[in-house]
């Protein structure tokens, strides 16, 4: 391995689940639900040695008009249990998942994410999510909303509440010393969490995995989410795929964390992204096109733009201009759905603009806005593309989506992998075993020494002072 | 301490009072009653040799007797581990087994039925057991997996498309056997609600217990309910991929089940697609008429725990009245009976009762447990399966005192014992939980007729 100062990438991997990022009609789509799909799409980049393999997590089917949403993939599995599934057919990938903290409690989440820690060697990963949705708490006990404001607070003593409890069994507490007849310590396990949103005390079941506590995700956006990604979240997954908005995301999060007592090392910053492999850089860009088309179906199409715009829009032609009308503003027509929450008339009034300056269809239009597209290229063109992206501050790595599963990752793996490892920015091989090792990370907080600035260690801090 | 020895008949066998279940009505005179039903058991083999027992193994911790985790051959620190359990149901799996359970709870073990203890000489810690189970999916290929989960202070929607999921990881070898919080202190873990505080007097008796749980019954009988019609949300062709018209799911084909129970409700759709099952086979365990009626409602397979051949005749009576009293069609959805043990096995005749003597030594107790507790040989063991048998069961759920000790004497000693005597499977000759109880895949209840 040659040795230089460039930056590692770190890779990440996600099975495609609801929205149009699927070309499911392609004869080569397999499976969403079977086994063999997440089995093979995780061995696949493990082979490729990437840091981990996400599952997003679905509590309710989108509904449009009233109706179930038919147009796109649907239909997937509880993500824990598939990733508790895939720790027994790989070894060293890092397995994440979401888990939303509106509609859980903290003594099951953190029970569970415990488990698949020490059923997976220690390559959990917790993507910490709330909901500001009383369509989705329909289907639970406790109902669903939330006022916007309270939402980082919840989460945020949600996971507080999770970390009280990986911490209630200390590091020897499980003894199953067989002659001293002592199996555990006195007292292991013991926890009391007083707060706003939780009022819990008792012992807790499970003694943390290798890593204490699983690798902690975020994904929000606004100042609020950015603070709590910053105080909190290890890795952030991000949606600016575009390099100049990506770098002034990336320095505005990294700046923050000095205030919580972290580098900016102990936060990874993970746009999702595509990417589009071909022989040739003309090849990879008409192979883009049509997927995009085909994510894109005419039906696709209205149904999006009767999202933004409220109203039933069946009667334009989706190879014709936007509509002229505008859009009601109380009316919700995709429920489920988070894309358009930040107001529809905006929304209308951008989309318009775009289609107007570039003369786009309906179908061409949703085509623009919804793509993601991010590398597209021949192989060389894609690993340069990824490693200067990284290297200019736009990011640390990226969270691929693939197109098609499961073997949508095979080219990228199988061509573009060997590539980032020459320019000596993507290991050769695993050198760790945990998650945390893959993305140099440091240590879980210990009990007592969380809650406040400076708590954290790096990994060799704590082997020179044990 | 040796003298402990003497509190054991011949057989090994003891009873076991003092814990939940126990006292019930049916088991007035404990075990020594099973040594002298022996006599019989030649006939009703004979008579029942058209049908074959169905056998299925409790995994729990290092064994089901307290002191396992100190034998020899133990492996106590590694009891949360995927290895460790792997090993057991490979184990099992080469026995031909029907399924493993496997046990949890929301709180930590405690020998006391209603409370949490504060003792540091049991095995303590658990990990979740869907994950568990959906981990060892993988690794094994026929027997069926069947976790525990809690449905008091849990969701009917995760626990719906956790198992799910688990027959989809499984290939249709998913089972579920949901299990009420009775300890008020599990309820602190939640902080949403409280659930009734047993006393010392409602433990001494497992119909005092119920009477208390009733409600706790009623709505976990709802919750069952309600996974089972998330379950059916999706019609087996609800994928339809149809290029033409864009669609990839007949949404017609998929379900709000609106289910409305007295505490809570669900709208459902599921998010997960039918599974390979479409029902996984519930299980559950039942010492009393609300539980037995809880079976009656909503179970594929009740474990029951009667201590000789009377009590199982009066406890499958009891079933019966409770599918009477629910109106269950047990054409339709047949109710598999299966009887619990606690089983320590050696081939050697006497080794066994004085290993359970041993280990009574180690803990300082007498074993206790809600089921009978079975010392003898395997063939003495098949003996005693196949008398019970004849008195209205389809199986049993054997609880090995030691692991793995006790788990392999089922599957090289009883199994090839019950196979001479034409009773038990040679090869698995079904690849889903359901074909093993030999039990229909029912169609989803939503599914248009034609």
């Amino acid at each position: 391995m040659p040795a230089n100062h460039k930056k590692q990438v770190h890779l990440a991997a996600q099975l495609p689940g609801i929205h149009n990022v699927t070309v499911w009609s392609d004869p080569r789509s397999g499976s969403q639900i079977s086994p063999d799909s997440f089995i093979r799409l995780a061995q696949t980049v493990e082979r490729g040695k990437f840091d981990f393999f996400f599952l997003a997590e679905g509590l309710r089917l989108r509904e449009h008009k009233g109706q179930v949403y038919d147009l796109d993939i649907a239909g997937r599995p509880e993500n824990l249990t598939a990733l508790s599934t895939l720790a027994a057919v790989t070894t060293h990938l890092g397995l994440a998942a979401t888990v939303n903290a509106t509609f859980n409690e903290p003594y099951e989440v953190a029970r569970r994410f415990a488990t698949l820690d020490r059923l997976s060697g220690g390559r959990a990963a917790w993507n910490v999510v709330t909901s500001y949705d009383a369509f989705t708490g329909e289907n639970f006990r406790r109902g669903g909303f939330l006022a916007e404001a309270d939402r980082y607070t919840r989460a945020a003593e949600f996971l507080g509440a999770a970390r009280e409890l990986w911490d209630s069994w200390g590091e020897d507490d499980l003894r199953a010393d067989a002659a001293a007849g002592e199996f555990v310590r006195p007292g292991a396990g013991r926890f009391a969490h007083r707060g706003q949103h939780f009022d819990i005390a008792g012992r807790f079941t499970t003694p943390p995995g290798p890593q204490g506590h699983p690798v902690i995700i975020q994904s929000g956006e606004s100042d609020a989410g950015r603070e709590f990604a910053a105080s909190d979240a290890e890795v952030i997954f991000s949606k600016h795929n575009r390099v100049d908005v990506a770098r002034s995301f990336y320095r505005d999060v990294k700046q923050r964390l000095a205030r919580y007592g972290r580098s900016p090392d102990d936060l990874l910053i993970l746009p999702t992204a595509n990417a589009v492999v071909a022989d040739t850089d003309e090849e990879a860009a008409a192979y883009a096109r049509e997927i995009s088309r085909e994510l894109v179906s005419p039906q696709t199409a209205i149904a999006h733009l009767e999202a933004v715009w409220g109203r039933d829009l069946s009667a334009y032609d989706p190879d014709g201009p936007l509509p002229g009308i505008e859009p009601e503003d109380d009316a919700h027509l995709l429920k489920g759905h988070s894309v358009f929450r930040k107001g529809r008339g905006e929304t209308a009034r951008q989309w318009r603009k775009l289609a107007e300056e570039r003369n786009l269809s309906i179908r061409e239009l949703v085509i623009e806005v919804g793509g993601r597209q991010t590398f597209v290229g021949s192989p060389h063109t894609v690993a340069r593309a990824i490693d200067d992206f990284v290297q200019t501050g736009g990011a640390d790595g990226f969270v691929l989506v693939p197109h098609l599963t499961p073997g949508g990752l095979d080219d990228f793996v199988d061509r573009v992998v060997p590539l980032l490892q020459e320019r000596g920015v993507h290991r050769d091989d695993y050198t760790g075993t945990t998650l945390r090792d893959h993305l140099g990370l440091s240590d879980a907080p210990r009990p007592a020494r969380w809650g406040g600035p400076g708590v954290r260690r790096r990994r060799d801090e704590k082997e020179t002072s044990a | 301490m040796t003298g402990t020895n003497g509190t054991h008949d011949s057989n090994g066998a003891h009873d076991s009072n003092g814990t939940p279940g126990s006292k019930s009505a049916h088991d007035s005179n404990g075990a020594p009653g099973s040594k002298g039903a022996h006599g019989s058991n030649g006939a009703h083999t004979k008579g029942a040799s058209g049908t074959p027992l169905h056998l299925a193994v409790a995994l729990d911790g290092a064994g089901w007797h307290p002191a396992a985790w100190r034998e020899q051959g133990a492996r106590p620190g590694e009891l949360l581990t995927a290895a460790y359990w792997a090993g057991l149901v490979a184990e099992a799996e080469r026995g031909l087994l029907d399924f493993v359970t496997f046990e949890d709870a929301l709180g930590l073990q405690s020998a006391a039925f209603h409370r949490p203890d504060d003792r540091t000489d049991q095995v303590r810690g658990s990990v979740d057991a869907v994950l568990l189970a959906a981990h060892l999916a993988p690794l094994t290929t026929r027997i069926g997996l069947v976790p525990t989960t809690n449905v008091t202070h849990t969701e009917p929607f995760h626990l719906a498309i956790g198992i799910a999921t688990l027959d989809h990881a499984a290939e249709g070898r998913a089972g579920w056997r949901p299990q009420i919080s009775s300890r008020a202190a599990d309820a602190a873990h939640f902080g949403r609600r409280t659930t009734p505080l047993l006393t010392e007097e409602d433990v001494t008796d497992s119909e005092l217990i119920a009477a208390r749980l009733r409600e706790l019954f009623a709505e976990g009988a709802e919750v069952v309910e309600a996974v089972r019609r998330l379950w059916d949300s999706w019609d087996d062709d609800a994928e339809i991929r149809d290029a033409a018209t864009g669609r990839f799911i007949d949404r017609d084909k998929v379900h709000h089940i609106d289910f409305q129970g007295t505490g809570f409700s669900v709208k459902g759709p599921s998010i997960t697609p039918r599974s390979p099952q479409g029902q996984p086979p519930v299980v559950s365990l039942a010492h009393a008429s609300t539980p037995y009626e809880f079976a009656a409602l909503g179970s594929d397979v009740v474990h029951i725990t009667p201590h000789d051949r009377a009590g199982t005749t009066a406890i499958v009576a009891q079933v019966a009245e409770a599918v009477e009293r629910t109106g269950r069609d047990v054409e339709a959805r047949p109710l598999r009976i299966f009887a619990d043990l606690l089983v320590l096995l050696d081939d050697e005749p006497g080794a066994a009762a004085e290993r359970l003597a041993r280990l009574d030594e180690t803990a300082g107790a007498e074993l206790t447990s809600d089921a009978q507790v079975f010392a003898g040989t395997p063939a003495e063991l098949a003996d005693l399966l196949l008398d019970r048998r004849s008195a209205g069961l389809d199986g049993f759920r054997l609880r090995p005192g030691t692991l793995p000790h006790d788990l392999t004497a089922i599957t090289r000693g009883l199994v090839p014992e019950l196979q001479r005597r034409g009773v038990f499977r040679t090869e698995y000759e079904s690849t889903t939980l359901r074909g093993h109880l030999r039990l229909q895949r029912p169609a989803g209840r939503y599914e248009a007729a034609g």
